[in-house]
């Protein structure tokens, strides 16, 4: 009977995974489904409004899942509709997490005023009332350099320029202060006429109709502060559409509109999308999303794919699934170690498999989206870290069959997807590249040889401390395992030492390209040298005699410090050409990291004879 | 004797001394990165690696602390070329781990002569600017031209060093001595504001100094800030003193005077080095992803003329493609003034291409010697299996 344990599992388990993908469900009679697959152009890329709605949730509140004030909880599509289209209800939403007291005081507010688990969510009307005081504080702040600003003033600084996005949201189709803007939009065919014709008798010295004359006047200023505030561009190019350089914002949109007398197609249907939504006509809102989705499938073939599975993707969180199986695979792996070894163990390297297929798919995804090379940015470097480390796992795992693989790829999948997860706090993760990033040679190279360097030298580490933790607190490090762990901890950290090596050199050949040196001591060039010179320092050791197995470990273990410094920790000095990410709560995150390894090596450094494994009465 | 020389040997070519040395050398990048948040890196590079012994001041006085990169990497490269005479064996299933050494070896000597060749220099052009010599980021020079022939103009140009060092320089060319009175070596000046009588009046006596204040500021390490010098300049021709005079790169023109029946400039800036070509910039172009700031390209569009005619082309200098010509490389830097200034990197580094072959030969050893080695465990896997 229990033979069948492995299949079943696998069976469950793609269930679930089969269940994540499918296409998300919105409640109501709302087509938001259709709504928020609409392109946008925000930060030089089309998107649909999907990721536009989720990322900023992301930034103002570290989740995206809104609650609103009678309890219920409203999907990202539904929180961006309302702050485009009713931001007076919009701004009565929890979404600006503050957590820094002193921020909180600024404000006049207090925790009891927060809402949601933890009183650390706050609505735009709390936050609206210190707003001035909130501008002079980060205006203090700013003039301080990045790297040696206090928690405080970074606080500061990230809360307004939360503040700015969510007014520039709300800004992007509403003029603010103009009462009636959509229907004045959805009557532009009489309204503008009549606004010219008064004008121009008002010029003539006429009689005219000053309430036509102020309506024009009134649409024209919108147009001016809509086109230099709008956060989106959502207004596709009449022509040329594929071209990104033509889309608009509701605003340039209305001022091209005013000065050709015609209403811009795409305004029109935003317009009456607000109306539609302000006024509760869920079937008039379906019919012009439907209508205009039929025009950019008809005007951008193929195009608006691209969007759609972007959507898609959005809903799926494939890294969040795999992140859930991976904590799967290491309870079944270590359980496999205790009982029933054959069927866990194939049970766990069948789930390894297909977490490690689905982020496979994942990263391919966002590869295609994006037109790039896997590694762009610090968050996917932490997926792809993962994704070497777990391929390698399956490797060792399929070698030697111990579990060990099995749990080393549970634990270090886990991690790295953590870590990806809270690097998706900062915005959009397929985000443009800068100037000098913007090579695909250089990118494919070295940053993606460096990785899986990094990769392959935490994969080292933390097949050490499985050895520790085995060796020392209990009793099943037999010879064998101890071997065959000493073994792929050897071929790791050569493997490691290859790639950290070329990894460095690519860079060196790409600094030389372009900044006219081949090595010039930058923080982060320094810390991938240091990671080279750490693995050939184990290999050496390791030939020279002068440490053993438990030596080895320990000098791996270390690895674990070396990289994860390089890899963040020089990012938080914030000098160097190399500083593009700059990150707070990660500095304590990482310490406590670092403290913890040492405590591992501090176990593994006790004398043989402590360990239980060791310490068994002599034969 | 012969024992202790062949212990002392045997220790320089020991793999033992090699653990050691890399564990220094991970000391030393750690200690230095740490220390180029407050120093930045040109100083950090001087003070950590290009030295033999890396000082810190402890407690005022300037204490010897730690052996320096040129140690370091010179002791790792007498154990490395000892190991390969001493100690390796020649074995064809090492011969990976031979070339990887042998192009380890390669690279640090590399690095050595990079470090001692490089020289770097910047080129910065205004739209429709053509400049035929490039200034260091550094180093200044007190240029006094002589500017009577319309024809040619004839420079005397004075380092820093004797200017720091507040000398009177005699040159043959210049008909009054030069005597430095004050030199700042970073400053900032201001306008005299019409307040008078509430600031000190200047020494200044000609040119634009009488209405300049020239205040002393602290240096700066910051890499995208430079120290601007100031200096005050007297001169003294056959019948005394022809005034003393401001100059600093701070000012934008050359200040001019007549002196011995002819007429000059003077001018503090930073020093240049003139090149057989010129380069006008035609065009600078900051490219921006639609509706954003993020810059997507920076590049400058160039014409390169030499005097005597053998070249006259347009060249494109961008990020990642740099203009190789006449041994000396060109990359874009940066710009100013709203996109219409040009800021290139100039660097001269005879040595560039070691690297290059270096990392092909490590990388192949590296190759060669993990495969032999994967190849060794997959076929014991298979016969014990």
């Amino acid at each position: 009977m229990k033979r069948f344990l492995p299949l079943a599992v696998l069976l469950l388990a793609a269930l679930a995974v089969v269940a994540s993908l499918l296409p998300p469900r919105y409640k109501g009679e709302y087509d938001l489904a259709a709504f928020s697959r609409l392109p946008t152009l925000v930060n030089g890329r089309i998107k649909p409004l999907d990721t536009v709605a989720r990322t900023s949730l992301l930034v103002l509140q570290g989740r995206q899942s809104v609650s609103t004030p009678e309890g219920r909880s409203a999907s990202p599509t539904e929180w961006l509709l309302d702050m485009l289209y009713k931001p007076e209800v919009a701004d009565t939403y929890a979404t600006f997490e503050i957590v820094h007291p002193d921020v909180l005081t600024l404000l006049n507010l207090t925790p009891d005023d927060g809402a949601g688990v933890g009183k650390k969510r706050f609505t735009y009307l709390q936050v609206s009332k210190g707003l001035a005081e909130l501008a002079r504080q980060s205006q203090l702040a700013e003039a301080v350099e990045p790297a040696v600003r206090t928690p405080f003033q970074r606080a500061v600084i990230q809360l307004r320029d939360s503040v700015i996005l969510y007014q520039r949201l709300q800004g992007s189709l509403l003029a603010p202060g103009v009462s009636n803007f959509l229907e004045q939009l959805a009557h532009f065919d009489t309204v503008v006429p009549a606004g010219l014709a008064a004008v121009s008798a008002k010029q003539a010295g006429q009689p005219h109709d000053a309430a036509a004359a102020k309506a024009l006047l009134e649409l024209s200023d919108a147009a001016a502060v809509l086109e230099s505030t709008g956060y989106l561009l959502p207004i596709p190019p009449v022509g040329d559409r594929g071209i990104a350089a033509g889309w608009r914002n509701a605003g340039g949109a209305l001022r091209t509109s005013l000065e050709s007398g015609q209403l811009n197609p795409g305004l029109a249907t935003y317009a009456g999308l607000g109306l539609a939504w302000r006024g509760y006509q869920p079937a008039a809102f379906n019919t012009l999303v439907h209508e205009y989705r039929a025009g950019l499938d008809r005007d951008l073939p193929g195009f608006m794919g691209r969007c759609d599975v972007e959507a898609r993707f959005n809903s799926a969180q494939p890294f969040y699934t795999a992140m859930l199986l991976y904590v799967v695979v290491f309870l079944l792996a270590v359980f496999s170690w205790l009982k029933w070894p054959d069927e866990l163990g194939r049970a766990a390297f069948a789930l390894v498999i297909l977490a490690w297929v689905l982020s496979t798919a994942g990263i391919g995804v966002r590869m295609w989206l994006e037109g790039r090379p896997p590694v762009t940015n610090l968050y996917s470097s932490a997926l792809f870290v993962g994704w070497v480390a777990v391929a390698l796992c399956i490797v060792l795992e399929r070698l030697y069959r111990n579990a060990i693989g099995s749990v080393t790829a549970g634990l270090v999948g886990f991690s790295t997807l953590l870590i990806a997860h809270h690097l998706a706090l900062g915005g959009d993760t397929l985000e443009m590249m800068r100037a000098v990033l913007d090579s695909n040679f250089w990118l494919a190279t070295h940053v993606v040889t460096v990785t899986v360097g990094y990769a392959a030298t935490f994969l080292a580490g933390f097949l050490a401390l499985l050895y520790v933790i085995r060796g020392v607190f209990t009793k099943s490090l037999d010879a064998p395992t101890a071997d065959a762990l000493a073994r792929m901890v050897y071929g790791i950290v050569c493997f490691a030492t290859l790639f950290s090596f070329v990894g460095t050199v690519l860079g060196g050949i790409w600094a030389d390209q372009s900044w006219g040196r081949f090595w010039g001591w930058d923080p982060k060039e320094n810390g991938a040298l240091i990671i080279v010179l750490w693995n050939a320092l184990i290999l050496h050791a390791r030939w020279g005699g002068m440490i053993r197995q438990r030596g080895l470990m320990n000098l791996a273990i270390m690895g674990n410090i070396v990289t994860s410094w390089s890899w963040f920790g020089v990012n938080m000095l914030g000098v160097g050409l190399h500083s593009y990410g700059f990150m707070d709560a990660a500095f304590w995150w990482l310490l406590a990291f670092v403290a913890s390894q040492v405590a591992f090596i501090l176990v593994g450094s006790l004398p043989l004879s402590k360990w239980r494994s060791f310490s068994a009465p002599a034969r | 004797m012969l024992t202790t020389l062949k212990d002392l040997r045997d220790l320089l070519v020991s793999l033992k001394l090699t653990v050691v040395l890399i564990v220094f050398s991970i000391i030393l990048v750690m200690a230095a990165t740490l220390d180029q948040v407050n120093l930045g890196v040109w100083v950090v590079q001087e003070k950590y690696f290009r030295t033999f012994v890396v000082f810190w001041k402890v407690g005022g006085v300037s204490l010897a602390v730690f052996p320096g990169g040129y140690s370091i990497g010179g002791l790792l490269l007498i154990n490395l070329l000892g190991a390969h005479i001493y100690r390796f064996k020649w074995e064809w299933r090492k011969v990976g781990i031979w070339f990887a050494h042998a192009g380890l070896i390669l690279l640090l000597i590399g690095e050595l002569l990079s470090g001692l060749m490089q020289q770097d220099f910047t080129l910065r052009l205004d739209q429709g600017q053509t400049k035929n010599y490039s200034e260091s980021f550094r180093n200044i020079e007190l240029a006094i031209t002589d500017t009577t022939d319309p024809k040619f103009d004839e420079v005397v140009a004075i380092p820093e060093r004797p200017l720091a060092r507040l000398e009177t320089i005699q040159h043959p060319k210049l008909p009054f001595r030069v005597v430095v009175k004050t030199f700042f070596p970073n400053s900032t000046l201001s306008m005299r504001g019409p307040m008078l009588g509430t600031e000190a009046p200047g020494i200044a006596t000609q040119g634009v100094g009488p209405q300049v204040i020239a205040t002393v500021k602290p240096l700066t390490y910051k890499e995208d800030e430079r120290n601007i010098p100031s200096a005050y300049i007297e001169l003294v021709g056959a019948e005394g003193s022809l005034g003393t005079w401001l100059v600093s790169p701070a000012l934008e023109e050359p200040q001019t005077f007549t002196a011995a029946g002819r007429t000059w400039k003077m001018d503090l800036r930073f020093a240049r080095h003139y090149r057989p070509f010129s380069l006008t910039l035609l065009k600078f172009s900051h490219d921006r992803y639609a509706g954003t700031d993020i810059p997507k390209n920076f590049s400058s569009r160039i014409r390169l003329t030499t005097p005597d005619g053998r070249d006259d082309r347009e060249v494109l200098i961008y990020m990642n493609n740099p203009l190789r010509y006449a041994g000396l490389t060109f990359y874009q830097a940066g710009f100013e003034n709203n996109d219409s200034t040009t800021v290139l990197q100039v660097v001269r580094n005879p040595s560039w291409l070691i690297p290059y072959i270096a990392c092909g030969v490590i990388t192949l050893g590296l190759l060669l010697q993990f495969g032999i080695h994967l190849a060794g465990f997959f076929t014991k896997r298979r016969a014990a299996a």
